[in-house]
């Protein structure tokens, strides 16, 4: 068989309540041309809404953009959410303007890699990669 | 033993099973054979498919989530597969359909999955005809597949529904022209959206006409006119699915649809199954690319032992 390249279905969502989506459709664009499939959730969405979307798109990561500052408590919480819908699996990723002394906290609960502005999307786009990378290996 | 377990995932309305299920046929994975062969038939052929198509921009994913409500008011579970184009250039898409559904998403009898198409050769009724099939094995009665109705693969997606509806909003201009070669003639239901906009009685006269022309055979197709985005208009629009599912079946119309579509989808499977094998031989061709192209192309599949 003809060598068949792996497509990738990740989520990119907003949870908590800033309006400012230019990050995440900077990175859902980036994803797309790194050969992604996307499902964009739109802004204002519960951690609840996040973790079904990505079950039932069957996606193998999920990357939140948050500029409100509440990453603290919406990033685990999607964490959480998405154990409760028996999808502990599906990494999180995150991006926002994040102090350093908040990422380290974040990775300890559950959250898979964090990027703050700046960050050269071309790691992100790594990053996604191996994430699904690891899940899709995970499951089979 | 896994189909195993996805086949219990489904009966039991399993949430990731189904998305399982819908991502080993769209990965070709062999799996998807015995999952998709211990659907019962009988849900598929009870299952209304509803095709929903029209030009970007047209208010299709607002609508669809109005008519899910509606649905969902009268008891039924409410299966979405939302196509969106892949990226010929990276492979990649953004399926961005879902945003406007959202407001379904904690409602487990709403099942959305987004697709993108893949660049597949035969369009993409191989797989979503199966997200149908496996929409309709885990208890969905109303099936929506929505897609952009610009290129011939679209299109051929629509053959797999039971009825047909185009949308249209007033201020697309150029699109509409473009699609009023094809998809006016198979559409069932005209609905001109956006009607708090201004062109919309215009638009809707202007599809009354051509629903009443001498071209056109049928001389059911409906007109109807919506606001998705205040939720107006969807009452009648879901009397006027009813009345052409209603007719559909009485003239034997719906049962000729699903033999058409049926066949396609084994087409189209053919294709999917071929390709690799065929696209192997050419990349293997070395310096030998010489000659007309179509000579060739018969070569290989003799060689193939499929000529
Ligand atoms: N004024 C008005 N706007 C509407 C109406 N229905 C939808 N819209 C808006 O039109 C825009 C496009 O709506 P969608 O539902 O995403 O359209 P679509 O046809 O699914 O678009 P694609 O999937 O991108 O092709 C959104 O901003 C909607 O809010 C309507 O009845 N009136
Ligand atoms: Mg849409």
């Amino acid at each position: 068989m003809a060598e068949q390249k792996k497509t990738y279905r990740v989520l990119i969502g907003k949870p908590g309540l800033d309006g400012h989506d230019r990050g995440a459709k900077f990175i859902a664009r980036a994803l797309r041309d790194a050969g992604f499939e996307v499902v964009y959730t739109g802004i204002r969405r519960t951690p609840e809404e996040i973790a079904a979307a990505a079950v039932q798109e069957d996606v193998s990561a999920v990357g939140l953009s948050l500029l409100s500052g509440a990453h603290m408590s919406l990033f685990p919480a999607v964490v959480k959410a998405l154990k409760n819908s028996g999808a502990g699996d599906i990494p999180v990723l995150g991006g926002g303007v994040i102090p350093d002394e908040d990422i380290a906290l974040l990775k300890e609960a559950g959250i898979n890699a964090v990027y703050t502005p700046g960050t050269p999307v071309d790691k992100i786009i790594g990053a996604f990669r191996a994430a699904c990378e690891t899940q899709k290996s995970g499951r089979n | 033993m896994i189909s195993e377990q996805l086949l219990r995932g489904l009966r039991e309305h399993d949430p990731r099973g189904i998305a399982r299920a819908i991502s080993l046929v769209e990965e070709n994975d062999p799996l998807a054979d015995e999952i998709l062969s211990s659907i019962d038939d009988s849900l598929v052929d009870q299952a209304m498919v509803l095709g929903i198509t029209g030009p970007p921009g047209a208010g299709k994913s607002t609508l669809t989530d109005r008519i899910i409500s509606k649905y969902r008011s009268q008891g039924s579970r409410v299966g979405v597969i939302a196509v969106d184009p892949s990226s010929p250039i990276s492979g990649g898409a953004i399926l961005g359909d879902r945003i406007r559904m959202m407001g379904h998403a904690l409602d487990k009898d709403v099942v959305v999955r987004s697709m993108a198409t893949r660049g597949r050769l035969g369009g993409l009724c191989a797989a979503a005809g199966a997200a149908v099939r496996i929409l309709a094995g885990s208890g969905c009665s109303v099936i929506i597949i929505e897609t952009v109705g610009v290129g011939q693969s679209e299109m051929d997606i629509i053959r797999l529904a039971d009825i047909t509806a185009l949308v249209l909003a007033p201020g697309l201009g150029d699109d509409i022209q473009a699609m009023k070669a094809g998809l006016l003639e198979v559409a069932d239901i005209l609905i001109v959206n956006k009607a708090d906009c201004a062109g919309a009685e215009t638009l809707a006269m202007d599809m009354e006409c051509i629903a009443r022309e001498g071209g056109n055979k049928k001389n059911t197709t409906q007109v109807c006119m919506t606001t998705a985005s205040e939720g107006k208009g969807i009452d009648e629009l879901l009397a006027a699915i009813e009345t052409v599912d209603a007719s559909h079946r009485e003239s034997g119309e719906r049962r000729t649809r699903r033999e058409k579509a049926y066949d396609l989808e084994v087409l189209d499977w053919a294709i999917e199954m071929i390709k690799p094998s065929i696209i192997e031989k050419i990349e293997n061709l070395g310096h030998a690319r010489k000659g007309a192209p179509r000579l060739l192309a018969s070569k290989l599949l003799g060689q193939n032992n499929l000529g």
